[in-house]
């Protein structure tokens, strides 16, 4: 078949794209310049979107003796993911760029216009496995090296984008993708891996919403709305943290204290114990499938960030009057879940679904 | 320095790209690598070296002496070198003394526009006027002296054709003109510029006119004596030459100031040892390019007219940017510029390379982020236009077996490319 190998420079994807031409298909690889002012060199183990990344793409796919493309998906990225991330900062929700990244761009754009173009299938260097099940259909499922496993950023695939798909790193460790790299004479055998938000290179997420959000000072406040501080903005907070609230007076229990909640309508930032950030109940908004919905309740494990722990759960799908809603209870309780969140539904190690967590209880009840 | 010289044309001669790294060892054989199959209709960005440069590259290949040198190594080195330079500036109507030999074309064009600009140092003549569809070497030039060297730079339109708005070009004259750059022909859409009437008002207003030939010579007549110009760039692989290797043509009374200093060579403007292969190969490019130029424009117009022909029967909707076909000294021979409306560009042009066509979208780009083209913006052309804008570029090698192929590919292309169109 004709497959369109993503690459974004990295050694996953060289090694994926590689593996792709073994198999006998005829592989085409492509690098997205993602950045509008692309920067010349990488700066420390940060982004993918250099100039020297797009240098490492294309002497890869030379090596593999490849056909291999630039396509410039700048605007939509700036669209689709930039502008987005510090949209749901204004908000007050916590956005994963990565998972809107796959579900707008790599998988969406990429994919549809690879097939458009003649491509069978998009092959990209994502550590997940696929599986055809009895049916026919193709199952996304979790990759054989838990600590690389990013199957939770591919929770927002559709059907028809997992049919069209594929990841041959899924039964590999990222051990064996870096020897098998060096062993095929790819430079990037020993490049470091990317880490964060690839849009922000130097890792100063706060610096970088300040500069488009500005200045919104607020207060912050204990569950009882007690004032105990000052902030600049809202959106330097999250569910869960616990550095830079800049409080002077400690609780009164000694105990640090974490963000329980963000409210940017009216600039507060709630802060208290580590017990109440416990939640048990989700729901979550605009909920995807990899394959066949599931109907009424069903059993299954969720998980809430990248490499989180997934937690058992009954999981419900209720059509509602804004569309579908996805219902989570957990077991046991799931600590510093914040709104904007993907939550991705697992049956064992099957991807079944994603949904953006728009709400949160904890176990004791409503907050 | 063992074992005899080969022959020029030696037909034993071995590739140079051998497969001696040791390096290549399960590694797919790179498709890319074998061209024998291939239509190249990419010829702006560069064209294959004729017989005659590579020749002549081959034999100079193992000579040792620096032309610079005053021994006899290197007198026979710089014999070969103003061989050269005398038949350069034969066949374009130039002094030997006004060839500055460079290593291309950009640095040519850097020399002439930074080069006449601090040579005058006259604080009463900062206007830089260049043509809207300059090629970056003198657009970016021109942008850089005015950010960080006090110029005022004008930007010159033109009009839906691509030809200079002489009207307007008059009203920006002044005695304020320092430098003028007009390029002779344009690199995307073929048009070629009234460079003589654009000599003539700049020099009459006091004004250092350059003109960047890059894709003229040996393309269209070009004239340096008659063009009435100070300055004139062209490059070598753009004319059958080898790549690295370009002139200047300077009047000599132009004052130019060094953009590169060191060993004074090149009339101290331009120093650096003496490319003596790449400027033999350079010199027998231009004497072929021009003793043969009419008769290969003749043959290019008629493919290039073939061409359009068989692109408007595959997507009737097709146009074209430049000047009017009916006016063959209006533009390049080989340069066909076509709108395929709703097709993106790059889509095209992917489609056609794995179908085995190589053309372009406009001018090679190194980055990997491609804004629309300036040149399709300055005619008056969209943005949105422009992303569905693709560059056939013919010659010397081109066949109407290269047309056959265009032909029997568009249609599925094109129709590829629209499909994937909602995507972009």
């Amino acid at each position: 078949m004709r497959v369109l190998a993503a690459m974004s420079g990295g050694v996953d994807s060289a090694v994926a794209a590689a593996r792709a031409v073994d198999a006998g298909h005829d592989v085409t690889g492509v690098h997205l310049a993602l950045s509008k002012n692309p920067q010349s060199f990488r700066s420390g183990a940060r982004g993918c979107c250099s100039r020297e990344d797009a240098h490492d793409a294309r002497r890869a796919a030379d090596r593999l003796g490849i056909p291999f493309y630039v396509w410039d998906l700048s605007d939509r990225f700036a669209a689709d993911v930039v502008d987005d991330f510090v949209a749901e900062y204004a908000a007050g929700r916590t956005p994963n760029p990565c998972l809107r990244c796959n579900e707008k761009i790599k998988f969406a754009a990429v994919l549809e216009r690879g097939l458009a173009l003649g491509f069978d299938a998009v092959c990209t260097g994502h550590y997940a496995r696929l599986q055809r099940a009895d049916d026919g259909t193709v199952e996304l499922h979790r990759a054989v090296d838990a600590a690389k496993d990013q199957s939770y950023v591919l929770g927002v695939l559709t059907a028809h984008q997992v049919a069209h798909s594929w990841f041959p790193l899924g039964t590999s460790t990222k051990t064996e993708v870096r020897a098998e790299a060096a062993a095929r004479g790819l430079s990037v055998a020993a490049k470091p891996d990317s880490h964060d938000i690839c849009f922000i290179p130097d890792g100063d997420t706060a610096g970088f919403l300040d500069a488009r959000l500005g200045t919104r000072p607020g207060a912050v406040v204990d569950a009882d709305g007690t004032r105990l501080g000052e902030h600049d903005g809202t959106h330097h907070f999250t569910v869960g943290q616990r550095r830079g609230l800049r409080l002077g007076v400690p609780a009164a229990d000694g105990k640090p204290r974490f963000v329980l909640d963000v409210t940017p309508v009216d600039g507060t930032v709630t802060v208290g114990p580590r017990e109440a950030l416990a939640v048990s109940h989700l729901a979550g908004l605009r909920p995807t499938w990899t394959g066949i919905v599931p109907e009424g309740p069903w059993r299954g494990l969720v998980q809430v960030r990248a490499h989180g722990e997934p937690v058992p759960a009954t999981v419900e799908l209720r059509d509602g009057e804004q569309g579908s809603t996805l219902l989570v209870d957990t077991d046991e309780p799931l600590v510093g879940v914040a709104p904007g969140q993907a939550v991705v539904a697992y049956a064992g190690t099957r991807v079944v679904g994603s949904a953006t967590i728009s709400s949160t209880r904890s176990p004791v009840g409503a907050r | 320095m063992a074992g005899p010289r080969a022959p020029p044309g030696s037909a034993r001669r071995r590739p140079l790209s051998g497969s001696a790294s040791g390096q290549t060892e399960g590694v797919r054989s790179d498709p890319d690598r074998s061209p024998a199959d291939r239509s190249y209709l990419d010829h702006a960005a560069t064209t294959p070296m004729r017989a005659e440069a590579v020749a002549a590259v081959t034999a100079e290949l193992t000579r040792t002496g620096n032309p610079s040198s005053a021994h006899g190594s290197g007198r026979a080195a710089r014999r070969v070198v103003e061989d050269a330079r005398e038949l350069i500036a034969a066949r374009l109507g130039a002094d030997p003394a006004e060839v500055v030999l460079t290593g291309g074309g950009t640095e040519a064009d850097n020399l002439a526009v930074k080069g006449a600009y601090w040579a005058r140092r006259d604080a009463d003549r900062r206007d830089v006027l260049v043509s809207a569809v300059e090629h970056h070497a003198v657009g970016d030039a021109a942008l850089w002296l005015a950010q960080t060297q006090g110029a005022q730079v004008t930007l010159l339109p033109v009009d839906a054709a691509g030809r200079l708005d002489l009207d307007a070009y008059a009203a920006a004259l002044g005695p304020r003109s320092a430098v003028v750059s007009v390029m002779w022909a344009n690199n995307e859409v073929g048009t070629v510029q009234p460079v003589r009437a654009v000599a003539e008002a700049g020099r009459a207003a006091g004004a250092v006119v350059h003109s960047d030939a890059v894709q003229a010579v040996g393309h269209v007549p070009v004239d340096f004596a008659a063009s009435g110009l100070d300055l004139l760039s062209l490059t070598a692989h753009k004319l059958g030459g080898p790549v690295g290797v370009g002139a200047l043509l300077a009047r000599r009374s132009t004052a130019l100031a060094a953009v590169q200093h060191g060993g004074g060579q090149e009339r101290d403007v331009r120093s650096g040892t003496l490319d003596v292969v790449g400027v033999a190969g350079f010199a027998a490019a231009v004497d072929v390019a021009v003793r043969t130029l009419q008769e290969e424009a003749a043959r290019e117009v008629a493919l290039r007219e073939e061409l359009f022909a068989r692109v408007r029967a595959a997507v009737p909707d097709a146009s074209r940017h430049g000047a009017s076909p009916d006016d063959p000294a209006a533009g390049l021979p080989g340069v066909l510029s076509v709108q395929i409306p709703g097709a993106p560009g790059d889509a095209v042009v992917m489609l056609l390379d794995a179908a085995g066509v190589d053309a372009s979208t406009g001018s090679a780009c190194s980055a990997g982020v491609t804004a629309p083209s300036h040149v399709l913006t300055a005619l008056g052309v969209s943005e949105a236009e422009a992303r569905s804008v693709v560059r056939f570029s013919l010659g010397h090698t081109t066949t109407a077996a290269d047309l056959d192929r265009v032909s029997a590919v568009l249609p599925d292309v094109v129709a590829r490319a629209r499909a994937a169109a909602a995507y972009v």
